[in-house]
């Protein structure tokens, strides 16, 4: 199996060790491993049922490993966290499905994502104070949403749901994002405005992509790894990893 | 019946040659069947010390006058008339004693008490004629009168008569009569001077388990201040073995007592849960209405049987069998209703459906209320359904439970074949797992989710049918069922018949088993805490789907 | 656009209009508090202006069941969970109120015994069970009328939201909770008062419960408790964390990936809303004179969710209105026709899920407008305001 080598372990983002997942008897995760670096930006991409869905449940919280760890910033297990931790400790994930408080205003929503005390007693008596309005409004600039602030996110158009649930990550400035499907059902334009804001993130955070659509692959031009049947099919820029014949046998059949 | 005539005959034969037998060992040989008149006369004149021998003569007669004849003896009802020197029975009525002749039985008028003569009696006298007398019962052909005879061996304990008992015992036929001459065998055997004999009346008790039997040997291992009852050790060793064998038997006797009615519960739950089951489980639909279409299903049946009870009587025992199909039909009619007129506009609102449900029991309620009025109504049960197993240990298994377990089963079986075997099913699973694919490939999705909830309520109303045989038919019927039946599909696992089954079953084996200790209403506590607790561990019940399959 | 159509839309909740309701709201509830008590104290019976006791009572009872309604509202129409177990909460702070008012009776009762209420006098017991100390002081019980309350939401929010158990499953649950103390209750051996419950009393703090000016004063002081809970769930619902829970009403997993743990938020707003329930029951029970296991039944509890739905959820003031018009309807028609009342309550639950999901005061804007537009002019018929579903799909 090509994985990144172990010596990059101590300072890499993420280590994900041999991880393997069962559901009823069916191996979602087949003891996978891989590695991201510190500021990277990666590309998953796999057919439908390669575990993509189930690796980030893993990473962040919402499904425990059967076997194996997942290791961040070098020494931190995730392995035994919630949810709520996995995003203390910065990390943030945007579903496939934009999924935004379609009730709140736009604004609203940010306000919920930015980094505050999460505790009940504390969020009954918060008060946004100036210096968290300015990132939220810095924000709304680069996410494109700032004449939609006074919205109910419920009234915005598809692609700009899924920039606001962008915004909801980057407010919580976490180290690491993770992205499902960031452009799924988004037009043309919307998909090279999302790239645009990709490109612009990048190297600010790590950021795991999570997509299906190969031309934005493409466009990203980042590291590519290939998921099937809950493990690493194959690793490497994405010409490289395209004519894999593996990688052709799994995406186009036999 | 000829097999009862048979051991009729039977018996009187072996009757002849006990007597026979008898009769030879007497000290003076007499033909049999002397005249028992003349019999009587002779046992009025005799001397005392020959009235023994006369009583032997007239038992070996075999007549059955003679029984009544030695109990006015022993009584001292037994008379001389001394106007004639017949001998007579004299019963105490106004104005003195009537007479009455004892062979025939003839009333022969009222006289004063100065006119007869008590034929004279010593005690030894009458308890040998007493002995005598049991041995005549025990061998009579009349089982109730064998019955009072063993009974009155238990009470005397006589020891003279323990030859005889093991001769009635070899030869009795009838359960309840060797029942009770087994137990005076041994109770005559516990007190015998012997200690021998005495252990093996112990012994001859090990099989049983009845409360007479256990107080017998108790009675053995009690102190009369410092001395033990039963002098001697082995047979109290023996008895306090048997008796702790005795005991753990009778509590084995009465978990299964327990589980039968667990099981029964578990039956009955089953099927009030099992249309939920299907509406919820498969359709995600909660149906707080569900209990009403039991309830409707339970009406059915009432309205059948007075039909039935107004033309055709005589085939009431039919009732239910008409009841069954005309209850699917009537609860799935009224399914199929409230899915078109109401529930089809709030898939995917399950709180909502919770609601409009709810909503819809309340008038299904009140309708029924208004129509049948809110009392208790009466649904019998045919003939076949009635009376009860019962079991030397005292437990009693009622065929109306039995009934209902089997039936329970046999709709778990229908309903798994509609769903695995026909066309229906198929399509029906099919709309459950993805409900846009299976338009796209035609199948009529509103028509299945019509027919599937038209399923749910029609078992329901079966359900009904069962409960109207145990339970009071009212229109709060369906309420007390709901939050169990509820419990039942949660506890086992929603979208599962086989969950729906092992969550009835459990629930109704333990609470049954809880009563005994916890009380009826605690332990339907405990049962429900339970079950919340449960949740908290398992949120998706006993058979829970995992995976991806769950998250949609 | 149909009439359907614009009665099941959604809109953008316009803060000024919330603070509208809220400012008639509490002018209406101040007017009762004032006006009623005196209008039945101060004047003659036979005057036209004279308000009957027995409908200072009323008015008194119905308010109680608006503030279960309050608490009801904050739970499931804020937070999304549907409780079906709210009429315990309710109960037993109704049942601690009863258990102060029981101590109150001293040697007045029928047995005439000073240490134990007359129900244990019968029973033959000996002695007060020590869940029965304290409850001759009157803070005390009211401390617990929260508590017990809030210790039982407590214990099982904390069971049930830390599993996740939501939806239908929670709401089920929590029928079968009151359900089990409704059977408990029963008891005899529980040591409150069985079938029959506490009733009986005679006065609250000294004050006879029977007397005309200490209903005039349950009345106000119900108006008071049902505006201050009213602010304060106004209060809340409008911060942050007021926010977060509408958050966690329409998507919980998002909630729990921006690092909430939703569980503590479930926890915190069902505990309190408990509490709220409890101090409605505790208001309730001077008023109606007795509180028995029937108020635990399944069945109560889900018809307050009706009075709810019927008001109008997520609006609070919708619960308040709901609460008191569906149970002044429950007194008019179980009075004309009494069969006709379970009909009527049923054909709500059916109307107010297909044909108003938004309730009364949700609904009349949209009706108004409807009609309004029906009476003007056709081309002013297309709708000016954004509708937020047509924008969504």
């Amino acid at each position: 199996m090509t994985v990144t080598g172990k010596a990059s372990y101590a300072e890499s983002q993420l280590y994900v060790d041999g991880v393997t997942v069962s559901f009823d008897g069916f191996k979602a995760l087949n003891n996978l491993s891989f590695t991201v670096d510190p500021g990277e930006m990666r590309a998953i991409i796999g057919p439908n049922g390669a575990g993509k869905t189930t690796m980030m449940d893993v990473i962040t919280g919402k499904t425990k490993p059967d076997e194996g760890r997942v290791i961040f910033k070098g020494d931190i297990d995730l392995g035994k966290r919630d949810e709520a931790a996995v995003v203390a400790l910065g990390i943030g994930r945007k579903f496939q499905r934009p999924s935004v408080f379609e009730n709140h205003t736009v604004f609203d929503n940010l306000e919920l994502a930015i980094k505050s005390d999460r505790r009940p007693f504390a969020c009954l008596f918060d008060r946004l104070d100036g210096e968290r309005r300015d990132k939220i409004d810095a924000t709304l600039e680069r996410i494109g949403l700032t004449e939609q602030k006074g919205r109910l996110a419920g009234q915005l158009s598809h692609g700009q749901k899924q920039w606001l649930e962008i915004g909801m990550l980057l407010v919580q400035d976490p180290e690491l994002l993770f992205l499902d499907e960031p452009v799924a059902g988004m037009t043309d334009q919307e998909t090279e405005g999302t790239v645009e804001l990709l490109r612009d993130l990048q190297g600010e955070r790590s950021i795991v992509v999570v997509e299906h659509d190969m031309a934005f692959v493409h466009a990203l031009g980042v590291k590519v790894t290939v998921l099937h049947e809950g493990s690493v099919l194959a690793e490497g820029a994405m010409d490289q990893v395209q004519n894999d014949p593996r990688v052709i046998e799994v995406y186009l059949g036999r | 019946m000829p097999a009862c005539r048979r051991s009729g005959r039977f018996r009187f034969g072996f009757l002849m040659v006990l007597f026979t037998a008898m009769a030879l060992l007497a000290p003076i040989a007499v033909q049999a069947a002397e005249d028992l008149e003349s019999l009587v006369a002779e046992l009025g004149a005799a001397p005392l010390p020959k009235k023994d021998e006369v009583v032997q003569r007239m038992i070996a007669t075999g007549a059955p006058e003679v029984v009544t004849i030695l109990e006015a003896l022993v009584e001292r009802d037994l008379y001389t008339r001394k106007s004639d020197e017949k001998v007579v029975i004299g019963r105490k009525a106004s104005g003195g004693l009537m007479l009455l002749d004892p062979v025939t039985g003839e009333e022969l008028g009222v006289v004063g008490s100065r006119d007869v003569s008590r034929v004279t009696t010593n005690n030894s006298l009458r308890s040998s004629v007493k002995a005598s007398m049991g041995a005549l019962t025990l061998m009579s052909p009349d089982p109730q009168r064998r019955l009072e005879a063993a009974d009155g061996l238990l009470k005397s304990s006589d020891q003279t008569m323990l030859p005889l008992l093991e001769q009635a015992l070899a030869k009795e036929q009838d359960a309840a009569v060797l029942n009770a001459l087994q137990l005076a065998e041994a109770s005559i055997k516990l007190q015998s001077e012997s200690a021998e004999v005495r252990l093996s009346g112990v012994q001859a008790l090990s099989d049983r388990t009845d409360p007479e039997s256990r107080v017998m040997l108790s009675r053995l291992l009690l102190k009369d201040g410092d001395v033990w009852r039963e002098p001697d050790e082995n047979v109290r060793g023996a008895a306090e073995e048997t008796l702790a064998s005795m005991e753990s038997r009778l509590r084995m006797w009465r978990t299964v007592e327990h589980l039968y009615q667990g099981i029964s519960l578990g039956s009955v739950l089953l099927l009030a849960a099992m249309g939920l089951a299907i509406t919820f489980g498969v359709m995600g639909v909660i149906n707080m209405a569900h209990g009403e279409m039991v309830m409707l299903g339970a009406y059915t049946t009432f309205v059948i049987q007075e039909g039935f009870r107004s033309a055709a009587p005589e085939l009431f025992g039919w009732s239910l069998a008409v009841a069954l199909p005309a209850a699917f039909l009537v609860s799935a009619l009224v399914g199929v209703a409230m899915e078109r007129g109401c529930i089809r506009f709030l898939y995917g609102r399950p709180l909502e459906t919770l609601l409009a449900t709810w909503g819809i029991s309340l008038i299904l309620q009140q309708t029924v209320r208004s129509i049948f009025g809110p009392t208790n109504r009466e649904v019998g049960s045919p003939e076949w359904m009635q009376g009860a197993m019962e079991s030397v240990a005292g437990i009693t298994l009622t065929y109306n439970r039995l009934y209902i377990i089997l039936f329970s089963f046999c709709v778990l079986c229908a309903v798994l074949l509609v769903l695995k075997k026909t066309a229906f099913g198929l399509q029906m699973r099919a709309v459950t797992q993805n409900r846009e694919m299976a338009r796209a490939m035609g199948i009529p999705t509103g028509r299945v989710d019509a027919m599937t909830f038209g399923l749910g309520s029609g078992i329901a109303g079966i359900a009904g049918v069962a409960l109207s045989q145990i339970d009071n038919v009212s229109p709060n019927l369906g309420q007390a069922y709901i939050v169990d039946s509820f419990m039942v599909v949660v506890f086992g696992g929603v979208g599962n018949l086989w969950g729906a089954f092992a969550g009835a079953m459990s629930l109704g084996v333990v609470n049954k088993l809880l009563e005994p200790w916890a009380g009826a209403v605690l332990g339907k506590i405990l049962v429900l805490v339970a079950i919340i607790l449960f949740i908290q561990k398992r949120p998706r019940g006993l058979f829970a789907l995992r995976g991806r399959a769950v998250e949609s | 656009m149909s009439l359907l159509q614009r009665l099941t839309a959604p809109q953008p909740q316009a803060p000024g209009k919330g603070r509208l309701a809220s400012v008639i709201l509490l002018t209406i509830l101040a007017a009762i508090a004032i006006l009623v008590p005196l209008l039945n104290l101060t004047q003659a019976p036979g005057s036209a202006l004279h308000v009957p006791t027995y409908l200072v009572s009323l008015l008194g009872k119905y308010l109680c069941f608006a503030m279960l309604a309050l608490s009801i509202d904050l739970i499931w129409g804020f937070c999304g969970i549907l409780s079906l177990g709210h009429g315990a909460f309710f109960a037993l702070g109704g049942y601690a109120m009863g258990m102060y008012l029981m101590r109150q009776i001293g040697d007045r009762g029928v047995y005439g015994n000073a240490e134990l209420p007359d129900f244990m006098v019968f029973l033959n017991w000996k002695e007060l069970p020590w869940y029965w100390y304290g409850f001759d002081l009157f803070p005390f019980a009211m401390v617990m009328a929260l508590f017990v309350p809030g210790l039982l939401a407590f214990v099982f929010g904390w069971l049930a939201f830390r599993s996740r158990v939501s939806g239908v499953y929670l709401s089920i649950i929590t029928q079968a909770m009151t359900y089990a103390l409704m059977l408990a209750f029963f008891r005899n051996d529980m040591g409150f008062g069985g079938n029959n419950g506490l009733t009986d009393f005679k006065d609250l703090l000294g004050f006879d419960l029977q007397a005309d000016t200490t209903r005039a004063a349950l009345l106000a002081a119900t108006c008071i408790a049902l505006g201050g809970c009213y602010l304060l769930c106004r209060a809340i619902v409008a911060s942050k964390l007021g926010r977060l829970i509408a958050a966690i009403r329409d998507d919980e997993p998002r909630v729990r990936f921006l690092g909430y743990r939703v569980e503590n938020f479930k926890l915190f707003v069902f505990v309190l809303s408990a509490m709220i329930a409890g101090l409605a029951g505790a208001l309730y029970v001077p008023q109606v004179g007795i509180i028995n296991p029937g108020e635990f039944a399944p069945a109560n509890s889900i018809e307050a969710v009706i009075w709810v739905a019927i008001g109008g959820r997520g609006t609070l003031y919708g619960a308040i209105a709901g609460g008191v018009l569906v149970n002044y309807a429950k007194t008019v028609l179980t009075g004309l026709i009494p069969e006709i009342w379970l009909f009527a309550l049923g054909a709500m639950f059916i109307a107010v899920t297909l044909f108003f999901p938004k309730g009364l005061v949700g609904s009349l804007p949209g009706a108004i407008d409807w009609l309004k537009a029906k009476a003007g002019a056709r081309s002013a018929a297309t709708p000016t305001r954004p509708l937020a579903k047509e924008a969504g799909e």
